[in-house]
């Protein structure tokens, strides 16, 4: 039994440690896991980090992840914060080179539209039909 | 309302659920059900090469700047790490397109001298140029997603190609050609 657990644990290691996965000898860069001096500042940081996707992971945020990358992606997104960037200016730096993947916060456009309005319209019609239905039964009465 | 519209309605959330299903199951079957194989393509391919200055990552080699990037002739730049196994496997290739007479400049992502300089005793030193990126700072501004890339820059430093993953013996003449379609 206790054999059967270790060769299962052996398994669930060597499928996490892919090749892909290598990591990096260097220390963790500046401001990877360290927060800004000025709470403002880190509080921005972090709700822009928790938004951004994770490039290397499966579906983790920046900020939950501890990938080589996603440290890196944190340390610039710190840096550039405290250089007084705007948190969306930033978002679109990354949306220009990685495309609207990298964002967990869909911009509102010819393609993405239907996320947006498509519960409203749902709920709308939820809404519309209930009302049917009440008038129909106070009609009966 | 009348009743004969009423029971029109009636179908209209089986309607929902059954567009709910078509959409997920064409995502099921014919999307990309595997995330792990993923790849992020750089939105940078068809834009100059941000602006960079990186210091040499080993001592025998020059840092990389990307006005070391506009020469008037293609070439390649070879985002690698010593740590990278997948690194290994491309390097034959890497060496075969340098004797062709290919320019090979390196982003070496997160390392560290002196394993860089194993890495190249070990399996070939194809490069002109090395820059040490060690925050991963130029592999973002280039929109890279991991190591091993290989992007193809045009005489003028325009990104006219990228080639995600290790580089294939098969991937050789794919590689020649884009940068013959770069001159």
């Amino acid at each position: 039994m206790i054999r059967l657990l270790a060769i299962m644990l052996c398994l669930m290691l060597a499928s996490y440690a892919g090749p892909a996965n290598a990591q990096s000898r260097l220390p963790d860069a500046q401001w990877a896991n360290e927060q800004l001096p000025d709470p403002a500042q880190e509080a921005e940081a972090r709700e822009l980090m928790e938004s951004l996707r994770c490039l290397v992971c499966q579906g983790q945020s920046i900020a939950d992840s501890d990938a080589d990358m996603a440290q890196d992606m944190r340390a610039l997104v710190r840096r550039r914060i405290a250089a007084g960037e705007e948190p969306e200016a930033i978002r679109q730096w990354l949306v220009d080179r990685y495309g609207r993947w990298v964002t967990y916060e869909p911009p509102f456009d010819a393609v993405t539209w239907p996320l947006w309005l498509l519960p409203l319209l749902l709920l709308g019609t939820g809404l519309w039909l209930a009302r049917g239905r009440f008038r129909k039964n106070r009609g009966d009465r | 309302m009348t009743s004969e519209s009423n029971r029109l309605i009636l179908w209209v959330p089986l309607g929902i659920a059954g567009i709910f299903i078509l959409f997920f199951g064409y995502a099921l079957f014919f999307g990309n059900a595997n995330p792990q194989q993923k790849t992020i393509e750089s939105r940078m391919v068809g834009q100059p090469v941000p602006e960079f200055a990186l210091d040499p990552a080993v001592s025998n080699h020059p840092g990389l700047t990307s006005a070391n990037l506009a020469t008037g002739e293609p070439r390649l730049v070879n985002v690698f790490a010593s740590w990278c196994l997948p690194c290994i496997t491309e390097a034959p290739q890497l060496t075969a397109l340098q004797q062709r007479g290919v320019s090979i400049d390196a982003i070496a992502i997160r390392d560290r001298p002196q394993d860089i300089s194993n890495f190249l005793m070990r399996y070939g030193d194809p490069y002109q140029r090395i820059g040490a990126d060690v925050d991963s700072r130029v592999q973002l501004a280039f929109g890279s997603s991991g190591v091993p890339e290989t992007f193809v820059v045009d005489g003028e430093g325009v990104i006219r190609h990228q080639h995600i993953g290790e580089i294939r013996p098969e991937d050789v003449p794919v590689i020649m050609q884009a940068l013959e379609d770069a001159r």
